[in-house]
């Protein structure tokens, strides 16, 4: 008789009575790659180590060799799952470097598109988090309103995940006519989406019953983790950076702050629910108030000049020859820039030596930080509860590895 | 008139190769019609290349099934990690033949009913065969060797015990009313009143117990694929998952035979017109009741996630059990003040 014991191939460290289970880096609820080693009693988790960098992609060396603008579109593979927020934090420590002022328009529009993709973002994640607790409609209903999301993505900027839409200076294109009327007729339309996945969830006896309770971790803890997003916010701390430190102009918008205080996956599920309403929110006053004018910075040699400009003139030509073929110097500094991302704080920290190419880009990823606090979470819950957790925290494993 | 030997072989014969053909055809296309009503519910289209609408799709799947490579983990125990899916799918599908569909007809001159095996201790029988399909469940996830696999038969086996409790129990009431365990009996008496109206709550108790026996959402822990994988049958592939998958749907399928035998009637509904159709209507008055069963269970499917394993012993235990009780008990004592 084989004992359950050798099985070829997998981690079978026995220790006493408790079993070692390998959860991942395949397997359908850790949202990509993570790896738990868990270490169970029965169904009870005793000890839970995270493994992480099986999507390592070596984005942060790579911004090394890459001239300023073209990092840009690398920096869409780090959170996949919210490509224009990174987007944002990158041109947004750059511009620091340079001290480029954006015109409002443009500002305004990142707003916009920002807001759009924290919806885009937390559509996934409700409907991933819900399929993994069983719930599988919602999972088709998110994407099914997420797909008009990508739609609107897919006009702005042409791509439907990777957009790249922001450049330093600006943006990568004019907003095109009719994006307005398009973001107008989501935005009027999803709230009630919203109404729908609720009515599936939020009272559902089942539903929170495995959601209350589940994956408590205190504010004191949360703070000294490094938890930040809906997570923190879901432990009472209204840290968002929107609010405490605006960026791209979010001081012009009225918002709340979602938080609730019980800090459990349900409080969490809760706090995005609140925060894709407050995105609309912001979404319809970036649609009542866009600012007419250019959408991108008047600085020659950084941004690109535009076309008809370039047929005309000896100078913007040369210009986009330069800046294509060899990018442009950025003085030397280091800058560290912050932004709420749908998971929490994004920071970009990028050093210039004064040549074209950053010497080194850093990325702060909310995930990342999230992730080191999931064992004290785990610990002693059950198996079904890891992976209502591991949901909970909305990690996107780009953003673990970098 | 007493039957000769040789002819009821011969009709028990031919009412088993029409039971498990219709049965199998009826599998494969409940699960097209799942895929399809789930894809529905969630405003999908479904299944939709395969013969028009899809309608071909179960001999497609069938076939994909049959050419798949068979793997047998290298430490998995040979023997029984074969049984486990035979024993799934035998006892799933003998639990089916004392189920009565219909009234009584002639053939070869001789009466004979719908029903393979007329027992007068049918659902007793049917309970005790039921129970065994936690066998394949256990054998099959220990002898796989892998830990998810045993986490999920674990589950599986002390699931169906404990909701096999409160599903017998349910059934205790109208067995009590009718005084009889013959389903035959059980549904002659409720040619006046369906026992859904003075056994509401059995009724609900068993439709619960029934999600849980069958190993469906909101109870799929031993399956969990969010949590454990695919649960027992994940090292499984080829026929020896079809197996499994196809247990599962005669499960299902019991399980509504029983829920319309007992609480819903039976074949009891409007018979009219001539001969024929008297003999056929009640049949199809059967399937028509248990079709709804079946579409109640893909329908909660589209709709409720699943419990966590202690909410789910907590709810076997600490509701169902108990309130199945009481229910034995209220009826017991309605039934001998009516005396």
């Amino acid at each position: 008789m084989p004992e359950l014991t050798t099985a070829p191939g997998v981690d079978t460290e026995t220790t006493g009575r408790n079993l070692i289970l390998n959860m991942g880096p395949q397997h359908p609820s850790t949202h990509g790659v993570l790896r738990l080693v868990l270490e169970i009693d029965g169904e009870m988790v005793v000890r839970a180590l995270p493994d992480i960098g099986y999507l390592h992609t070596g984005i942060e060396k790579s911004c090394e060799s890459k001239y300023y603008h073209q990092v840009v579109p690398l920096t869409d593979r780090i959170d996949y799952l919210s490509p224009l927020t990174n987007n944002l934090c990158y041109v947004l420590a750059v511009e620091k470097l340079l001290g480029l002022e954006v015109p409002r328009r443009a500002r305004w529009t990142r707003v916009m598109l920002n807001e759009l993709t924290r919806i885009n973002s937390h559509l996934v994640w409700l409907g991933t988090h819900a399929l993994d607790i069983g719930a599988m409609s919602v999972f088709l209903y998110c994407f099914r309103e997420r797909e008009e999301l990508q739609k609107i993505f897919e006009f702005v900027s042409g791509q439907r995940m990777m957009t790249s839409y922001f450049r330093i200076g600006g943006l990568a294109l004019e907003p095109p006519l009719g994006l307005m009327e398009r973001v107008a007729d989501f935005v009027s339309m999803f709230p009630s989406k919203i109404d729908e996945y609720e009515d599936l969830l939020t009272a559902n006896r089942i539903w929170v019953g495995r959601t209350q309770g589940v994956g408590y971790i205190s504010a004191e803890d949360a703070v000294a983790w490094g938890l930040t997003g809906p997570s923190l916010r879901a432990a009472g701390v209204p840290l968002d950076l929107r609010k405490t430190n605006p960026y791209s102009s979010y001081d012009e918008f009225q918002f709340d702050v979602p938080t609730r205080t019980e800090s459990d996956v349900y409080s969490r599920y809760l706090v995005r629910i609140a925060e894709m309403r407050e995105s609309v929110k912001i979404i319809r006053q970036a649609l009542d108030g866009m600012p007419e004018g250019p959408w991108k910075a008047d600085a020659d040699g950084i941004v690109l000049p535009d076309r008809d400009h370039m047929k005309a003139e000896m100078e913007a030509l040369i210009y986009q020859f330069k800046i294509v073929t060899e990018g442009f110097r950025v003085p030397p500094g280091e800058v560290f820039q912050a932004i709420e991302s749908p998971r929490g704080i994004m920071g970009y920290y990028v050093v210039a030596d004064g040549t074209t190419k950053p010497y080194r880009c850093h990325m702060r990823a909310a995930s990342f930080c999230n992730l080191q606090a999931l064992p004290k979470m785990i610990e002693g819950r059950l198996i079904a509860d890891v992976v209502a957790i591991i949901g909970s925290i909305d990690i996107v494993l780009g953003d673990v590895d970098r | 008139m007493s039957m000769p030997t040789g002819i009821f072989i011969l009709i028990s014969l031919i009412k088993c190769a029409i039971a498990l053909f219709v049965l199998l055809t009826l599998v494969a296309y409940i699960q097209l019609a799942e895929r399809k009503i789930v894809a529905h519910i969630q405003s999908r289209v479904g299944p939709n290349r395969v013969g028009p609408y899809g309608f071909l799709q179960p001999a497609a799947d069938a076939i994909k099934f049959i050419l798949k490579e068979e793997v047998t983990p290298a430490a998995a125990h040979k023997l029984l990690y074969l049984m486990a899916p035979m024993i799934s799918v035998v006892v799933a599908l003998v639990a089916i033949s004392v189920v009565p569909i219909g009234g009584t007809f002639h053939l070869f001159g001789y009466p004979t009913q719908f029903q393979i095996a007329d027992i007068n201790i049918g659902l007793l029988f049917l309970l005790g065969v039921m129970s065994l399909g936690v066998y394949g469940i256990v054998l099959a996830g220990w002898s796989s060797n892998s830990k998810y696999s045993f986490l999920g038969s674990l589950r599986g086996g002390s699931q169906m015990v404990s909701y096999e409790l409160a599903l017998g129990l349910a059934l205790i009431g109208p067995v009590m009313i009718a005084g009889s365990l013959d389903l035959r009996q059980i549904v002659q008496a409720q040619s006046h009143i369906w026992y859904i109206i003075p056994e509401f709550v059995a009724f609900c108790i068993y439709l619960t117990a029934a999600f849980a026996e069958t190993n469906r959402i909101p109870f799929d822990l031993p399956e969990a694929e969010g949590e454990l994988g695919a649960g027992y049958h994940t090292e499984y592939s080829s026929m020896k998952f079809a197996m499994f998958f196809l247990a599962e749907y005669v499960n299902m399928v019991t399980v509504s035979c029983v829920a319309t035998l007992v609480f819903l009637g039976g074949w009891h509904g409007p018979v009219f017109g001539p001969p024929q159709l008297q003999l056929w209507l009640p049949v199809f008055w059967f399937c028509l009741k248990v079709g709804f069963f079946l579409f109640l269970y893909i329908w909660v499917r589209g709709t409720l996630p699943r419990f966590r394993y202690d909410q789910l012993m907590a709810f076997g235990w600490k509701f169902l059990v108990p309130l199945a009780l009481a229910n034995v008990l209220i009826t017991g004592v309605v039934l001998s003040v009516m005396k």
